[in-house]
């Protein structure tokens, strides 16, 4: 589904990715794990499109096309998602209201017909019951006053909604206590399918301990230096970083 | 950062869509400003000497006057002898007596923009005093508000069937000399819309002018009065668009309200003026004096605007809080893009005990625009427990427009609470990014966020002018995206 080959990256005319290579299949969970300044965050921001990532050298395949080429939304319509680590407040725009436009883009991409206000609603509320969203959130503003735990929330509703074919979660455990991680991690279990591909970019192992990868990568300066299974987060987090580093090195 | 900054720059350069030109004859006066002109125009309109009289004196107090110069505004020197003070359609000698009268050509304007008569005509709930240059040619729904006590009629019209009501309150509000660009309408108005509403009557509908400005080289005069008598009730709706022009056209208007006890008036502008091209070449002068004077006790009134036209904007909807407990209220949406100014805010002068004044302005900035608020927040000595709240925020799109805000405030009485809150933001490329993750375009992105901007502002416009605002500030902000 996903081929990564030798992705070079830079941000501000620095090389943050130094010959990335990644595959990932349909089905798959994939957990990026790293140090910070490895790199994690710029992966997920150049798979999904964002300005100021600027690919010097490489190539990325999604569903045999070039990924690359296409505008941050025609991704979004191929069905690639990405869930923020920071997700953006948006005042005055109802959370609802941004969720049934990009449902209906998607479906306009794909030739479906829009959904109108009751079947978009009945579809949003047996999706908040994946995420245990509290309804009172969905005619808030998009983002706006909610609480750390409640953005990663609703950023998992939104990717049950959206039905992603690939979802990269960019460090979507941080600031989250451990009863809003399990709800998350929940959430995420629930979407789990043969088609859908996930890819878990986090520092830590704690959310490998709710959801379980079936393949472990640590990135370190730019390249996975180590690709192994489930196994491989326990040993990083018993052993640190430094261990992997020393072993590639 | 800098492509990004260009994409947004792509999406505020589409271009004006109302620009076109009705081809109809007009009878219009040589420019020139002078006392036989100010005569032609009185005599023209059939005038009472009073009125004659009362422009006359206006013209020589503005003789005396200077343009204003403290606006943070660009303005080239005005000639006003350039300008022809007199165009009115030629059919005006006999003047149509329902729509199937009305040129056939001026209805297709109205077509083209969105706003058919014929339609509307059964669109219950809105009555049309259509403005088409400088007299006003068709008029709906008059026999439904004439039921009611409701007189709504163009100016002219009020002039010949309710003297008396015009001369008691013609420049009560906005007296004749009350600055430069009032002086110069109270001299050469030529038409508007007058409005009575009775003691008790609620009005059965909302009442809507559509302004259009067409002859080229002709500056507009429009006169609006509102008269709200003891507990009456009144919304009434304000909207405009113009060809696309050259020349830079001016237009002075004044409108004055007046509330009486227990009355309430609610006054709603989408403001959709040539702002002028990408070049700032053409586009209206929009040098508009707007006042409302809450005279009776438990008196409110409201001015809602959206402004995204116009090459430069000066207009200060303001409220006198004259009665004891009443209210004044101000929500504004002021759009500037490419070399487009605006200098737009409110006064609330309370004077009453106990009146209360609520500000709510959102300036949006793209290009190279810029957009000012300037409001004044007065408090007599005699207002006891006035309160004020005021909330400005300001919106740049693109890093070479510009927001300011200059407010003003004078209390004069301890007990007054005023409040102020100021805020800008950048429309955030972390914003645009989020939305078109979600597989929401560009351009759509922008609508959304630009509009959410505006939502307090735009919830307490009436519905369907609610709409068409949203879809003016698309059309103003939106391009082919790039």
């Amino acid at each position: 589904m996903l081929k990564i080959e030798n992705l070079h990256t830079k941000v501000d005319n620095k090389t943050i990715l130094k010959g990335l290579n990644l595959s990932v299949e349909a089905g798959e969970v994939h957990a990026i794990m790293g140090p910070n300044g490895s790199g994690k965050s710029t992966l997920a921001n150049v798979l999904a499109g964002r300005d100021g990532y600027e690919v010097s050298k490489g190539s990325v395949t999604y569903q045999d096309q070039d990924l690359l080429e296409l505008a941050p939304e025609e991704r979004a319509w191929a069905g690639v998602f990405l869930a923020f680590q920071y997700p953006v407040e948006i005042p005055g725009v109802n959370n609802v209201y941004l969720l049934k436009a990009a449902v209906n883009a998607v479906r306009k991409f794909r030739g479906e017909p829009e959904l109108d206000a009751v079947e978009f609603l009945s579809l949003v509320k047996e999706k908040m019951k994946l995420v245990k969203m509290k309804e009172d959130l969905l005619n808030r503003s998009v983002n706006e006053g909610f609480s750390g735990g409640e953005k990663k929330r609703n950023e998992i509703f939104q990717m049950a909604v959206l039905e992603p074919k690939l979802a990269i979660l960019d460090e979507t455990d941080s600031g989250l206590d451990i009863d809003a991680l399990k709800i998350v991690a929940e959430g995420v279990n629930s979407l789990r399918n043969k088609d859908r591909a996930i890819v878990l970019v986090t520092h830590y192992q704690r959310l490998l301990d709710y959801i379980k990868p079936d393949h472990v990568h640590v990135l370190s300066d730019g390249k996975i230096i180590k690709s192994g299974g489930p196994e491989l987060a326990l040993e990083l987090e018993e052993k640190g970083y430094d261990w992997v580093k020393e072993a590639a090195a | 950062m800098s492509t990004n900054t260009e994409n947004v720059e792509d999406l505020v350069r589409k271009e004006y869509e109302h620009g076109f030109v009705t081809d109809i004859d007009t009878d219009t006066v040589p420019p020139g400003l002078n006392e036989d002109i100010i005569t032609f125009i009185s005599r023209k309109k059939e005038e009472p000497e009073w009125l004659l009289e009362w422009r006359l004196k206006a013209y020589r107090q503005w003789l005396k006057m200077e343009d204003p110069t403290w606006a943070h505004l660009d303005i080239e020197h005005i000639d006003y002898q350039a300008i022809s003070y007199y165009s009115a359609p030629k059919s005006k000698d006999d003047a149509p007596k329902s729509l199937d009268e009305v040129d056939p050509k001026l209805l297709e304007t109205y077509e083209k923009l969105g706003i058919p008569l014929q339609e509307q005509k059964m669109l219950a709930g809105v009555a049309v005093d259509a403005v088409f240059d400088s007299v006003s040619v068709a008029t709906t729904f008059k026999e439904k508000l004439a039921d009611a006590g409701v007189i709504f009629c163009s100016f002219s019209e009020a002039v010949k069937d309710h003297p008396d009501l015009v001369k008691k309150y013609l420049g009560s509000v906005v007296p004749a000399a009350d600055n430069f660009f009032a002086a110069l309408n109270s001299a050469v108005f030529t038409d508007g819309s007058f409005c009575y509403i009775p003691k008790g009557v609620r009005c059965p509908m909302e009442l809507s002018t559509y302004f259009r400005i067409n002859a080229s080289n002709t500056g507009q005069f429009e006169r609006t009065l509102i008269v709200a008598d003891e507990a009456s009730h009144v919304s009434y709706l304000e909207g405009c668009t113009a060809p696309m022009r050259d020349e830079n056209q001016l237009h002075a208007a004044v409108v004055e309200l007046v509330a009486l006890e227990d009355a309430e008036i609610k006054y709603s502008t989408v403001q959709n003026w040539y702002p002028g091209d990408e070049n700032g070449v053409g586009g209206i002068y929009n040098f508009v004096t707007k006042r409302g004077d809450c005279r009776g006790n438990n008196s409110r009134i409201s001015w809602t605007q959206v402004e995204t036209g116009s090459a430069i904007t000066w207009k200060y909807p303001s409220c006198i809080l004259k009665g004891n407990n009443s209210i004044g209220e101000f929500y504004s949406v002021a759009v500037t893009n490419n070399h487009q100014q605006a200098d737009t805010g409110t006064k609330m002068i309370h004077l009453g005990k106990n009146t209360r004044s609520t500000i709510i302005s959102k300036g949006i900035s793209a290009r190279h625009a810029q957009n000012a608020y300037r409001g004044l927040v007065k408090i007599s000595k005699n207002a006891d427990n006035a309160r004020n709240y005021t909330q400005c925020d300001s919106l740049l799109m693109g890093d070479q427009c510009g927001a300011h805000t200059f407010p003003y405030i004078e209390a004069k009485n301890s007990s007054a609470t005023v409040e102020h809150e100021a805020t800008t933001s950048k429309i955030g490329e972390d914003q645009l990014f989020y939305c078109m993750q979600r597989g929401i375009a560009e351009e759509d992105a922008v609508n959304m966020i630009v509009n959410g901007f505006c939502k307090e502002v735009f919830k307490e416009l009436p519905m369907e002018f609610a709409v068409e605002a949203q879809k003016l500030l698309g059309v103003t902000l939106e391009g082919a995206v790039g």
